[in-house]
């Protein structure tokens, strides 16, 4: 009787000296969070950003822990999963989708403590960062590809949401084609989702029948660029290099490159020298990159896009230059005016030449 | 002509998964069970589906391994609820939760990998007329089986015995227990064949629409087939019809917008589940009810003992 009791505390003891063990291990590690819109397996928006986690923790090693929430959606579940993660101990939050702007901003006031990093918004606080790649660069760049490849001179956009984001894409990518194709038409199509495969190949679908034969899309799957291939069309990838998806279809793609942004601020949260900062990086930024020109695109057009990006990357070229008209005729830019920041950042109108109005 | 013809095959292949889907839940609410996990059961069958496909090079592997997936997925419904008694409403919840999850995880290899495209019916001659033949007679094997299978479920719930037995069991578990029959054995047919439903409209969605895999996929698909079988207050012609109506809406205001014709996009979106709710509303009153025809036994569990 005594021998078991003996053991019972035996096996008491072990367990509580190793569950301190484990909390004193945990304890030590930096845990940084990250929340997704989509599936990690999305081969898009979101698939990246679980790139860069997977980068982080291969930088630091068993000094960090990472933890993630796919697929959250924008609103109150949003607000709840970041609650949950900051109660858990996380350091650093990083969420990854627009949406997520107010629900970050709700949750940083209560916990002040932990460091939040939101991606693509525009609300700051003492700990809260906001950071974001200027995809306008790559889309005018992909804009002058598309111009030059269509046959049909009809360009195809799959919207999602009528945020700034997406307006200035849409309206990078027509200035772009209209550059080296003055009789470009783009026609727009909203699906209201970032992630919706059936909807995007309905849309993408819908779009070819009208007679686009260069597609963008401004949704994270692959979808898209599957039709485009099975139609025998053209499209410019998202977020990831796509290429498995449509090898002859994709002419270029722009792909997120996060992975040395959240190093940098992982080790700057750890080392104590994280501030509050606005971080919106171009292609001279390393934060956005394109793959190998397809095949089928001619020389001298790839030359011009090269010549496109690296002007961009120098400073030498702004694709928001003037004179440009908003979509009513009014003047917006003067001759040789440069956009600023701040009105790129809120975008809510389209250019002149763009067809369709913008929904609400 | 050329346009018209491609909006009409749009919204046919659109409303498709949606037809497979609706039509099961219909059989499976019509013997008075409701199964929530509509969208677990779809996910799994695009998996299935999608990956039979692939590792074996045959659609029709594919299709019949997308069947048995949701039929397996449905099976363990039908286990926890009808054997075990748990509550329908939160184990349909949490097969919803568990298919997404666990396509995900075995799925993994499979986002990135590409099938062929699914062959397209020949009809001799049929195929070949003018207009006729591009608007009704080149569509895939897998919708004309759908149409079939609304009719044939029609016909087996009008002009069978069995047919009028499930009813029966819907409508009044304690009176077809009462005269002999076995509510449990044809609570589990009902739910595993509503299972194998969802389980095509999955692969539909995985092997002719999009045809990819990737997790989420289904994106809400089940919840909107639940939706129709209320809407279509549970005859299968009307949920059909229900799914056609709302795949149109979907393909009608994508095309529109390409025309540049705006409608908010986030009003037609909410359509489908407006009327749902209004059909809702209509069946809360008592006096439409009976002719609304919804199974009066329907989401209660059934104790034999009582």
């Amino acid at each position: 009787m005594k021998r078991w009791r003996l053991l019972a505390w035996g096996i008491v003891a072990l367990c509580a000296g190793f569950s301190l063990n484990i909390s004193a291990q945990a304890a030590d590690k930096f845990k940084v969070g990250f929340v997704y819109v989509g599936p990690v397996g999305d081969h898009g928006w979101s698939y990246q950003h679980h790139e860069g986690l997977k980068a982080v923790q291969k930088a630091f090693g068993d000094k960090v822990e990472t933890t993630y929430a796919e697929s959250v959606s924008e609103g109150p579940d949003a607000e709840r999963v970041i609650t949950q993660m900051a109660q858990k101990g996380a350091d650093l939050i990083f969420a990854t989708s627009f949406g997520y702007m107010n629900p970050v901003i709700k949750v940083a006031k209560r916990f002040p403590k932990v460091k939040f990093e939101h991606a693509t918004g525009f609300k700051r606080a003492k700990n809260v960062s906001t950071y974001n790649v200027r995809f306008y660069e790559g889309r005018y760049a992909a804009g002058i590809v598309a111009g030059r490849m269509t046959k049909t001179n009809t360009l195809g956009y799959i919207a999602s949401f009528p945020i700034p984001e997406v307006v200035m894409g849409i309206n990078a990518t027509y200035l772009g084609a209209k550059s080296v194709n003055p009789n470009i038409k783009l026609k727009i199509v909203w699906v209201s989702s970032w992630f919706d495969p059936g909807k995007e190949t309905a849309a993408a679908k819908a779009l070819r029948d009208q007679g686009v034969d260069v597609m963008f899309q401004h949704t994270d799957s692959a979808a898209p660029m599957k039709l485009a291939q099975q139609e025998g069309i053209y499209a410019i990838g998202q977020a990831s290099d796509m290429h498995s998806f449509g090898p002859d279809a994709q002419l270029t793609s722009l792909i997120d490159s996060w992975n040395p942004y959240y190093i940098k601020r992982v080790k700057e949260a750890m080392e104590g020298t994280w501030k509050s900062e606005d971080v919106w990086g171009g292609i001279n930024s390393g934060m956005l990159s394109f793959p190998e020109m397809n095949k089928v695109v001619p020389a001298e057009v790839a030359a011009e896009f090269k010549t496109t990006v690296d002007a961009i990357s120098a400073g030498k070229f702004h694709p928001f230059t003037g004179p440009l008209k908003k979509q009513d005729g009014t003047p917006f830019l003067a001759d040789g005016e440069v956009i600023t920041d701040g009105v790129l950042a809120s975008m809510n109108f389209y250019i002149e030449g763009v067809e369709g109005s913008l929904p609400k | 002509m050329e346009l018209f013809t491609s909006i009409f095959v749009g919204i046919i292949i659109a409303a498709t998964p949606l037809v497979f889907a609706a039509i099961g839940e219909v059989v499976v609410e019509r013997s008075g069970v409701l199964n929530l996990g509509v969208e677990g059961m779809i996910i799994i069958g695009a998996l299935a589906g999608f990956a039979f496909t692939v590792e074996t090079g045959s659609f029709s592997l594919g299709v019949i391994a997308s069947m048995v997936a949701g039929a397996a997925m449905a099976f363990l419904f039908a286990v926890l609820t009808q054997s075990l008694m748990t509550n329908q409403v939160a184990t349909g919840l949490a097969l919803t939760m568990f298919g997404l999850g666990l396509s995900a995880l075995l799925g993994q290899g499979y986002s990135g990998k590409s099938v062929p495209t699914f062959p397209k019916v020949d009809i001799p001659y049929l195929s070949d007329l003018p207009f006729i033949g591009d608007l009704f007679f080149k569509f895939d094997i897998l919708v004309y089986l759908s149409i079939a299978l609304v009719i044939g479920v029609l016909w087996f719930f009008e002009k069978t015995r069995t047919g009028l037995t499930v009813r029966a069991i819907g409508d009044n578990h304690h009176a077809a227990h009462s005269i002999g029959y076995s509510v449990k054995k044809y609570r589990y047919l009902t739910i595993m064949f509503g299972g194998a439903c969802a389980g095509i409209g999955g692969a539909y969605l995985s092997l002719v629409l999009t045809p990819l895999w990737v997790e989420n996929m289904s994106s809400g698909r089940g919840w909107i087939a639940l939706a129709l079988v209320v809407f279509g207050a549970w005859q299968p012609v009307r949920a059909m019809l229900g799914a056609y109506l709302f795949g149109g809406i979907t393909i009608l205001q994508l095309h529109s917008q390409g025309f540049g014709i705006t409608i908010d996009p986030q009003l037609l979106s909410m359509l489908p589940y407006l009327a749902t709710i209004v059909v809702l509303v209509l069946i809360s009153r008592e006096t439409v009810k009976s002719k609304m025809r919804s199974p009066a036994c329907l989401g209660t569990p059934f104790y034999a003992s009582q």
